[in-house]
């Protein structure tokens, strides 16, 4: 069955304490060529169905009503996922 | 006898620590369940602390969708008194009956401590039995406290008088404005992150400068609703 992605993340502007936590350990491990992590998360959906525009417009919906909250997260996609 | 209603959610734990509260206000405590489209013909609600659904998604997201919530909703468009402590506030805020957000403590740790507030707000429902101003101890305990919203909001708040709590000496989360509580704009509901709840008995409260244990700033919250109840 099709399945659709949602990504969100923490808006930009607020701090991330996880991905600082995380950053914080790359940096013990020595010498990498990352200066920041920022930590999402990312839904799939598994549709009953094809995932035709009908799908995607109820996963964005969904996307900005239940899986982030606009005043801390950005959905920043939602698409189909490659078979 | 005024009859308060805790609604227990999958993962609640102040439940029964409000109750008791209540029961030293002198109402009622009903225990009202999530699950059902009925809130036991209520005066008042507290939404009590806890991680409900192991705060998955978002802190309180998943339970501002429970059955019992859209009674919660019209109850709080209608006047009721409606009080959120941590968690509670969490959903207030996820359903939209109150502005804004609350976000991982910018230290990135677990707080928990005796917290003093002013109270910046003596006319909603929860305050009434404060003076304006009056300076209270009471517990703090999260690990998602930071209360954040966008610029115009937080300056609406302000200038409406809707901050109703703010942290003295530290700000233990990274609120912004030392925001730790707020209200609507009727002042029918009330929501914070630090615990009244537990500060409502002299021996299991917080400690003050007169003996061990001893705050009991939170009980006013709660004889304040019934002030609000008895004048409506």
């Amino acid at each position: 069955m099709p399945v659709i992605v949602v990504e969100v993340m923490p808006k930009a502007e607020l701090l991330d304490p996880a991905g600082k936590a995380v950053a914080g350990a790359l940096a013990r491990l020595g010498s990498t060529p990352f200066s920041d992590v920022r930590i999402g998360k990312r839904f799939e959906l598994t549709v009953d169905g094809p995932a035709d525009d009908k799908a995607l417009s109820a996963a964005r919906e969904l996307a900005d009503t239940l899986f982030s909250n606009s005043v801390i997260e950005d959905v920043v996609s939602v698409k189909v996922a490659d078979e | 006898m005024t009859r308060i209603g805790v609604i227990t959610f999958p993962g609640s734990l102040d439940d029964r620590d409000a109750q008791r509260a209540i029961r030293l206000a002198g109402a009622e405590p009903v225990a009202l369940w999530h699950g059902n489209h009925d809130l036991g013909g209520v005066d008042a609600l507290v939404l009590p602390g806890g991680f409900s659904y192991g705060d998955y998604l978002r802190c309180g997201a998943i339970a501002s969708l429970s059955p019992i919530m859209s009674e919660v909703i019209d109850a709080a468009n209608d006047g009721m008194p409606i009080l959120g402590i941590c968690n509670g506030f969490q959903m207030l805020v996820e359903a939209h009956l109150l502005p804004g957000g609350l976000v991982r403590n910018d230290h990135g740790s677990f707080i928990c401590r005796d917290q003093r507030l002013r109270v910046e707000n003596n006319s909603t429902a929860w305050t009434n039995g404060f003076e304006a101003g009056a300076e209270i101890t009471i517990p703090l305990k999260n690990g998602e406290g930071g209360y954040i919203a966008d610029t115009d909001t937080i300056a609406r708040l302000e200038g409406e008088g809707r901050v109703v709590f703010r942290y003295l000496e530290v700000n233990p989360n990274g609120s912004l404005n030392d925001i730790a509580g707020i209200a609507n704009e009727r002042g029918n509901v009330v929501g914070l992150m630090p615990h009244p709840e537990h500060a409502t008995e002299e021996g299991f409260g917080p400690d003050t400068p007169a003996a061990m244990r001893n705050g009991t700033d939170g009980l006013t919250f709660f004889t304040s609703a019934l002030n609000a109840l008895s004048v409506a």
